[in-house]
Parts: C-alpha cells; sequence; structure tokens
C-alpha cells in the first residue's frame, strides 16, 4: 500500500510538471502583454505550440551528429528527472533519497552541456554564439547558486530538499524570515533568472542575432526535437520556481499524506508559483536585457548576497 | 602474494629486457613490449586486490650492503589501491599502445620506447610500495627519470627537448625537497626504515614536524602539479607520447598523492595543527580554479587536459585537506570522509584524465595535430573515438551519474559539514572553497564543451580532420577498458566504497563504509539519508525513464514523421567551417570575464584603405596569455639564475692552475680549521 502511494506520488508529481510548465510559460508571456496594453494569446498558446510542434516533420541538418538528434531527449530528460527530485506539493518526496540539492544542480548542468554541444553541432555562427554565452552564464551563476543553497541548508541542518522543505514548513509562526534567508533568497532569484534565460539576463522572445542566446543554440531545430527542447526549457523554469517557493515559502505544503492536506499543498502551490510567474513578467516588463558583459556583475551580486547570508547565518545565530 | 609480486617484477622485467633483443624487428618489440605490460597489468591488478582485501599488511623485504638501504616492500591497503590504480590505468594504456607506436616506427626506437615504458609502470609501482626512505628515493627518482626519457621521446623537435628540461629540473626540485623531508625524519630516528618514522617511534619537536610538512607539500607538490609548481605539466604531457602522458596524468602525478597522505596520515599519526590542513585546503583551492581557468584558454588538446591533471589535484587536496582539517577536531568520521572522497577522486580522475589522454592520442594519430582548431566533424568519421572522449569528457566535468560526480560530490559533502568546526573562520572559509569548487566544475563544464564540441562537432576545419578515421582495434580496445571504467566506478559506488574504507580506517581509526552506504548499499549518505544523499543507479535509471518518456511522447504525437535532412542555414551562403565559432571563439567571453586573471596582451593592428578610414584593407589580430608564475615567479628565479652563473664564471676561468690554486687555499683552509 504504501510503496503504491509512493508511486503513484511520482506520478502525479511528473504529471504536474509536464502539465504546468507550458502554463507557466504562457502566463509569463500574458503577464508582459498585458502590461503592454496588448490583449495577447491565450494563456493555453504554449500547449497548442508544443502539439504542433511535435506534429511537424523535423528538418535536420546535414552538418550534425548524433549529438545533435539525442541532445534534446537528454535534456528532456535531466530536467525532468531534476524535477522529480525535489518536493512540489507535498514535503516528502519519494524519491528524495537519489540526489539531493547538489545532484539536482548538477542534473540540470548535464542539460545545459548537451544544450551546449548541440548549439555547436549544426555549424553555424549562431549556434556556437549561443553556447559559449551560455558557458559563461552557467558559469558565473553556479557559485552563486552553491553558496545560497548551502545558506538555506544550514538552516534546515541538511542538504536533502524534503528534509529542508518539511523542516521549515512545521516551523509554526515564522512570519519575518532571517536576514540570512531573505538574501540567499535574492541571490537565488538571480540565479534563477539568469539559469531559465529571462530579461534582464536572456531575452526569450528575441530572435535578435546579437542578443539571443538560449534562442540561437536552437536555432537549427525543428519538430519534435524543438518542442522537448521549449517543454524542457519550461520544466527548468518550473523546477527554478518551485525551489523558490518551497524552499522560502513552504507554508501550506502538505506535511502529511491525508486527502484534505494534499488539496490544499496543490492548491497553495499553484497559487504560489502563478503569484512568482506574474513577479517575473513584471520584471521582464521593467526592466532592459543587460549588456552581456554587464550580467558578470549582476551575479557577482547574487555571489556577493550569499556570502553576506552564511555570515550572517553564522553571526546572528549565536 | 609472493608468487604475484615475483610475477609482476618477473613480467616487468621481462619487459625491459626483452624488446631491445630483436633488433631491426619493430613489430615483433612492439608485441613484446606492450604485450608483457598487459601481463602484468593483469598481474598488478590481482596484487593490488589481493592486497586491499587482505586482513594484514604483506611485507618482504631484502638487505643490502649500504648503510641504511633495504629493499623492502610494504603492501598495506593505501599501497594496494595506488598498485591498482596503476596497473588498471597501465594496462589500458599498453593495449592502447600497440597500436598508437606504429606511428613512431621509424622515427623513434620502438624497442627503447618499450623498455623505457615497462620500467616505467615497475617504478611507479614500486615507489608506491617501497617501505624504506632510501629504497623510496631511488624508484622515485627512477620513475622521473624514466619518464623524463619518455617524454623527450620525440628529442628531435626543439620544444620537445624544451619541455623535458623544464620537467627535468621541477622534478629534481621535488626530490630534494623530499630527500629533506626523510632527513628530518632521518634525524630523528637514525633510520630510514617508513616503520621508523610512523608516528610512536617518531617524536619530533613541533617545529620540525611542521617544516616537514612544508618539504613534504612541495617535494610531493611539484610531481603533484599544484599551484605554483604545476608549470612543468603542460609542457611536459603534450610532449610525451598519448600512452605516456596518460600514465603520467592518470597515475604517476597520483603517487604524489600517495606520499602526501603517507607522510601526514601514517607517519604524523594524523597529529597536527588546523593550519596543515587549511593550507592543503587553501593550495587545492587555487589549483582547482587556476587549472581549469588556464585550461580554458589552451588550445592545443593534451595541453588543456595536462591543466585539467592540475584541477583535478586540486579537488582531491579539497578533499584531503577538508578530512585534515576535520582530523585536527577530532572528527574522526568526517576525516575518513574527506580522505575518502579524495581517494574516490583519485581513482576517477586516473580513470576518466587516462581515457581523455588516450583519446587525444587517437585524435593525433588520426590527424596528426594536436591543435583544437584544426579538428571538427570527428564524430562521424571517429564514432568509437568520439563516443569514449564523450564519457570522459562527462566525467571530468562531474555531470550525473558518473564517476566524477560521485567523487565531487563527496566533496562537496565534506566541505558542506564543516558547520560542526568549532571555529567561525574555518565554518566561513570551507563553504567558500565549496564554492569555488561549484566554480571550478562550471568552468570545466566549459571547458570541455569546448574541447568536446570543437574537435567532435560540425563541419572538419582542416584538410587533416576531413581526412581523419578510425583508429585500430587496439585503441579502442584500451580506450574502452577505461571508458567503462569510469561507467562503473559511477554507477556502483556501493563497490568502490568499501575498498576505499579499509584505506582510510586504519589512518583516520573509524571504518565509515556501513555508515556511507545506506539502503542496501544504493545509496551513497555520509550522515544519514536525511542530512544528504545520492544514488547514482537510481538517477540513470530516472534519467534512461524520462528519455524514453520524451522519445514515447514524440513518437505518439508524430507517428510516421521521418526527418528530413538539409543543410545549415547560413544567412544565404553556403555554410563553410570558417563560418563556425572557434574555440578561441568560444572562450572569449570567459577570457574577457576574468580578465584580471588572465592579463591577456592583445595587439589589433588595423590598415584602411587610402580612400576611406571605413573601408579596411588588412586587419591582424593578436593575443596571448602568458601565465602568472611563469611570468611573475619563475623568470625572475630563472633571470636571478643565469645572472649570478655568470658572475661566478669569473672564479671558472679555465686555468688549471688556477684550479691548482683553489685546491691548495682550501687544504691550508680546512688544515687551519681542523687544527
Amino acid at each position: 500500500m504504501q510503496s503504491v502511494i509512493q508511486i503513484l506520488l511520482v506520478a502525479v508529481q511528473l504529471g504536474l510538471l509536464l502539465a504546468l510548465s507550458p502554463f507557466v510559460v504562457g502566463l509569463i508571456r500574458k503577464v508582459k502583454a498585458r502590461l503592454q496594453c496588448r490583449r495577447g494569446a491565450s494563456l493555453f498558446q504554449p500547449y497548442a505550440d508544443l502539439a504542433k510542434l511535435f506534429r511537424k516533420q523535423p528538418v535536420i541538418s546535414s552538418t550534425t551528429s548524433w549529438i545533435f538528434t539525442a541532445a534534446p531527449y537528454i535534456v528532456f530528460a535531466s530536467t525532468v528527472a531534476a524535477g522529480l527530485l525535489m518536493p512540489v506539493f507535498v514535503s516528502h518526496t519519494p524519491l528524495n533519497f537519489a540526489g539531493n540539492i547538489i545532484a539536482l544542480v548538477y542534473l540540470l548542468a548535464l542539460g545545459t552541456f548537451f544544450l551546449i554541444l548541440a548549439g555547436l553541432d549544426a555549424g553555424s555562427a549562431f549556434g556556437g554564439m549561443g553556447s559559449s554565452r551560455e558557458a559563461i552564464i552557467a558559469t558565473l551563476a553556479e557559485p552563486a547558486m552553491m553558496l545560497s543553497i548551502l545558506a538555506i541548508a544550514l538552516t534546515a541542518g541538511s542538504t536533502n530538499l524534503s528534509t529542508i522543505v518539511h523542516q521549515s514548513a512545521l516551523m509554526e509562526g515564522v512570519v519575518v524570515a532571517p536576514p540570512a534567508h531573505l538574501m540567499a533568497f535574492a541571490a537565488l532569484f538571480i540565479v534563477t533568472l539568469a539559469e531559465t534565460g529571462r530579461v534582464p539576463v536572456d531575452n526569450p522572445a528575441t530572435h535578435l542575432e546579437l542578443t539571443m542566446i538560449h534562442e540561437a543554440m536552437l536555432l537549427e531545430y525543428s519538430g519534435r526535437y524543438l518542442a522537448l527542447m521549449e517543454w524542457a526549457a519550461g520544466i527548468k523554469l518550473l523546477v527554478f520556481l518551485t525551489l523558490l517557493v518551497n524552499v522560502f515559502a513552504p507554508w501550506g505544503i502538505a506535511t502529511s499524506l491525508t486527502p484534505a492536506a494534499i488539496a490544499v499543498g496543490l492548491l497553495v502551490y499553484l497559487a504560489k508559483v502563478a503569484g512568482l510567474a506574474v513577479i517575473i513578467g513584471v520584471i521582464e516588463s521593467m526592466f532592459a536585457k543587460l549588456r552581456l558583459f554587464r550580467v558578470p556583475e549582476l551575479l557577482g551580486a547574487a555571489f556577493i548576497l550569499s556570502l553576506l547570508a552564511l555570515v550572517f547565518f553564522y553571526t546572528l545565530k549565536g | 602474494m609472493i608468487v604475484l609480486f615475483a610475477g609482476l617484477l618477473a613480467i616487468y622485467m621481462a619487459g625491459i629486457i626483452l624488446p631491445p633483443c630483436f633488433p631491426g624487428r619493430p613489430r615483433i618489440q612492439n608485441l613484446v613490449a606492450h604485450g608483457l605490460a598487459i601481463g602484468a597489468g593483469l598481474v598488478g591488478i590481482a596484487l593490488g586486490l589481493v592486497g586491499l582485501l587482505a586482513p594484514e599488511p604483506w611485507t618482504a623485504s631484502a638487505e643490502s650492503t649500504i648503510p641504511f638501504l633495504s629493499f623492502a616492500i610494504r603492501l598495506d591497503p593505501l599501497a594496494s589501491f595506488f598498485v591498482l590504480t596503476i596497473s588498471v590505468v597501465g594496462l589500458a594504456a599498453s593495449i592502447f599502445a600497440l597500436g598508437y607506436v606504429t606511428e613512431f616506427n621509424g622515427r623513434s626506437s620502438l624497442a627503447a620506447m618499450g623498455s623505457l615504458f615497462n620500467g616505467f609502470l615497475l617504478a611507479m609501482t614500486l615507489v608506491v610500495m617501497a617501505d624504506n626512505g632510501f629504497f623510496f628515493l631511488i624508484v622515485w627518482e627512477l620513475m622521473s627519470l624514466l619518464s623524463y626519457f619518455l617524454v623527450v621521446t620525440e628529442h628531435e623537435k626543439a620544444e620537445v627537448r624544451y619541455a623535458g628540461l623544464f620537467y627535468f629540473i621541477m622534478a629534481h626540485v621535488g626530490t630534494a625537497f623530499i630527500i629533506l623531508t626523510f632527513l628530518i625524519f632521518f634525524q630523528d630516528t637514525g633510520s630510514f626504515a617508513f616503520a621508523s618514522f610512523r608516528h610512536p617511534d617518531q617524536q619530533l619537536p613541533e617545529g620540525l614536524r611542521s617544516i616537514a610538512f612544508f618539504t613534504a607539500l612541495i617535494g610531493f607538490g611539484a610531481k603533484a602539479g599544484i599551484v605554483p609548481l604545476h608549470v612543468w605539466l603542460p609542457y611536459a604531457h603534450p610532449a610525451a607520447p598519448s600512452h605516456v602522458s596518460a600514465l603520467m596524468s592518470g597515475v604517476m602525478i597520483k603517487t604524489a598523492i600517495y606520499g602526501l597522505i603517507r607522510v601526514y596520515f601514517d607517519f604524523m599519526g594524523g597529529e597536527f595543527p588546523w593550519w596543515w590542513g587549511f593550507t592543503v585546503l587553501v593550495i587545492g583551492t587555487v589549483s582547482a580554479l587556476l587549472g581549469v581557468m588556464y585550461a580554458l584558454m589552451e588550445h592545443d588538446l593534451k595541453s588543456l587536459l595536462a591543466y585539467h591533471s592540475v584541477e583535478n589535484i586540486g579537488i582531491i587536496l579539497l578533499g584531503i585537506g577538508a578530512g585534515m582539517i576535520f582530523h585536527t577536531y577530532g572528527f574522526h568520521e568526517l576525516a575518513a570522509l574527506g580522505l575518502l572522497a579524495g581517494l574516490y577522486h583519485t581513482i576517477n580522475h586516473a580513470a576518466f584524465k587516462a581515457l581523455l589522454f588516450l583519446g587525444a592520442g587517437a585524435l593525433q594519430f588520426a590527424t596528426h595535430t594536436r591543435n583544437i582548431e584544426e579538428y571538427g566533424g570527428l564524430l562521424r568519421r571517429m564514432p568509437w573515438t568520439g563516443a569514449f572522449f564523450l564519457i570522459g569528457a562527462v566525467s571530468i566535468a562531474a555531470l550525473p551519474p558518473t564517476n566524477g560526480f560521485v567523487s565531487e560530490w563527496l566533496v562537496f559533502q565534506s566541505l558542506f559539514l564543516s558547520f560542526q568546526l568549532p571555529t567561525l573562520f574555518l565554518k566561513l572559509m570551507l563553504p567558500i572553497a565549496a564554492a569555488m569548487l561549484a566554480l571550478t566544475g562550471a568552468l570545466a563544464l566549459a571547458c570541455f564543451a569546448k574541447a568536446f564540441g570543437m574537435s567532435f562537432l560540425a563541419l572538419p576545419r582542416s584538410t587533416h580532420a576531413r581526412h581523419a578515421t578510425e583508429v585500430p582495434l587496439s585503441m579502442r580496445i584500451g580506450m574502452g577498458i577505461l571508458a567503462g571504467l569510469c561507467v562503473v566506478l559511477g554507477l556502483a559506488p556501493m563497490l568502490v566504497v568499501p575498498l576505499l574504507d579499509r584505506i582510510t580506517a586504519p589512518l583516520t581509526g573509524v571504518a565509515i563504509s556501513s555508515q556511507v552506504l545506506a539502503l542496501d548499499g544504493w545509496v551513497v549518505a555520509p550522515v544519514t539519508v536525511e542530512f544528504s544523499s545520492i544514488s547514482t543507479p537510481v538517477l540513470a535509471m530516472l534519467l534512461v525513464g524520462a528519455g524514453a518518456l520524451g522519445l514515447l511522447i514524440a513518437r505518439l504525437c508524430g507517428t510516421g514523421l521521418r526527418a528530413r535532412y538539409y543543410k545549415t542555414w547560413g544567412c544565404g551562403l553556403n555554410l563553410t567551417p570558417r563560418m563556425e565559432y572557434t574555440a578561441t571563439g568560444f572562450a572569449q567571453p570567459i577570457k574577457q570575464v576574468f580578465e584580471t586573471i588572465y592579463q591577456p596582451t592583445v595587439k589589433l593592428e588595423t590598415e584602411f584603405l587610402e580612400q576611406s578610414k571605413y573601408f579596411i584593407k588588412h586587419q591582424r589580430f593578436e593575443f596571448h596569455i602568458e601565465p602568472l608564475f611563469e611570468k611573475y615567479l619563475y623568470r625572475p628565479v630563472v633571470t636571478f639564475l643565469l645572472a649570478t652563473a655568470d658572475r661566478l664564471r669569473i672564479i671558472q676561468a679555465g686555468s688549471l692552475h688556477l684550479y691548482l690554486t683553489y685546491i691548495f687555499v682550501t687544504l691550508v683552509l680546512l688544515l687551519l680549521w681542523a687544527g
């Protein structure tokens, strides 16, 4: 019985990740459109896009190797696997034993690695440019991400995501987050923007050759391969949003497996993710994209914030 | 045990003596030399495994007539582990060499290469088994000398001779410091036997212990390639034939790690102040970071790999350094964890770095160049080499579920557990080291995306690359063994951790294997599963499952759709290799962001048309990166030495009468002093 529930939980989590991610993308687009006084496409447009792409005949560059066709599956698989390691609406994820938060970061890095290779494979200068830029941004985001994660892990006394979330969810009456928490949140938020290719680091809506990063790597993709890549990008965004809301604001997440708790957890989770997506949409409308060589300063700030979070944790604790 | 050891010795000796017995028959020389090395590798693997599993260390010795020297060997778990590592890599390199050395036929003597190769392997094996300081130094020196001869195999090239000289000098600076370390011990105990160096017998005062710490760090560090003593690696490793580079980078530099663990944990009895561990940690961090940074700027594939050896030695030292710090404060389980992480990374690095060097050798074999900018499109021409190289690249970039990921994850865990330490300073420094390790990992990812992407993907950038074909079977088998090892080491930590635990348990006093492996060995959990855990087999299954799901969805939605192949959009022009991104271009943003570290000199000469300044007739761009340490540390030293030598030449006039006068004056002075 226990194992059936566990398998069911994994299946629901998998389904939720797959089903919800296009909606988040659509929501951000809608928010941006409304802020620009446009009506914008339907919230469900990304679903239609994916369905269409899956049914299109793919065109593959004749200069490519098997890496090009394998990469979408690897990117998709690594992102989905990362998503299965973290708690979504129930604080105890059945698969959390398979990898802690560092494993999650490295799984996403596996996707990045193959994405970079895919960008290089077609031989066009655009792909190379995107890959080169993705490499530097991923590089600079990594230390900030690791330190902010550590700051959170220290508060919970664990690097296991389920433990972190469960412990902070059980802390009653925590209204004002400690400063260490706030700084780590800010750092991880900046990392999220960088890692998921949002403004001000990258612009997901652009196909202007000199500004694109993520889109440049996908430029030669079409059909089902493009669909998988786009979907994976959406899942990655959802993974980061879930991390942010569950680690820093786990209130309401189901800490037990009663139907009521799960229902509440699910609703609260959806509301929180939607809220964060709206914030990202607003930020995208408020800021311009940074020049590439300004991005290190932003990520450097994230690093300093997470370092400060660590210092605050140790000095304010005693 | 004695049978295995005698067999090992006999096969290697045969491998040294026999190849020159077939003059003028290079094929037979090749077969004999490397065939025997393969046999010795297999025996060595057996010896290492038996030694690791043996309940008691095995010892044997033969006395000599020279005072203080005894040919003593001792096979404890630590030594057995390194014997195993050396033998596995030696086996793969020997199989690879069967095909690879045919390239040198007619240019170099295959007999000499084969003999030296066997001798080098034997010397390395004896280094880790030696149980007497004197004997250790002899085989250590032998190892350095034989590898020097192998480095200068292509001595007709000036840069190879320069690389050889550089290596020769650095190796001897290192040896000098190791001699100093042993002399410090000797002065206290009056014997060169390792048994007497061990803690209860050896009662050095604190000051001398610290001096011995530094001399050992410098001596072994010069061989390991820690920053700033790493400068010889990017010269020597590319110059050597690739199967030798694989051995040098995969295992020879690890003998230095062996030496450090032997001295700090065995001889010093694990009793040291906290700043020893901290020094090792800082050196590890700096080596890891600078190693990978310089690797990114390198376009000679083998130099790039050599710099990555510096990086990985840094990661190993991070684990060992963290272990030392924990040991000082009495956290023996955590000390064992740090040490175990370091040792795990040692064998992992041996596997993937040797694999990558063999891959680089295969590329050189097929294209006759080491310059990444002249590769391209090789995955379609050399599918096997490409696939093996990719496994190596993914492993060294520490991506799950490979072996590099497991050991780097363990290093991360031991750094994260620093919150138990009593001082705030260390509590902050260890996480910063972890952040730097994260940066290192990300840079390594970028570097291998570059190395693999530029070499194997897109269009070939030179005629050499266009005409490349897959390498012979023996070379593929050599790479395949190591690629398989990478996969096994990654997916089966439950087999590796208990073996490593046998090494760390006697050194730290606690066995942690049952604690680290949870849920029937499926999960690696340094403390508890609630604190942190990974399970690479489950991660691999998840990846395969999710990939299959993607495939299923794509199949179901688009039944019967076959992909169409068409050329890449080149903005209306036909795509040529010159339109592709280059390795230099790929690394350019990184160069610009870390400009303060690289300090590149950029030269841009533009010649305009006479009629207008808006039209460029000719443009020339040049940039160089001179590694900081060579510029600010080594160049002044070399200049000073040469200048001093110049000045000393005055007394070396070459006149016999003058020399006789010197002798006379010295004699008089000595007599006066004696009287």
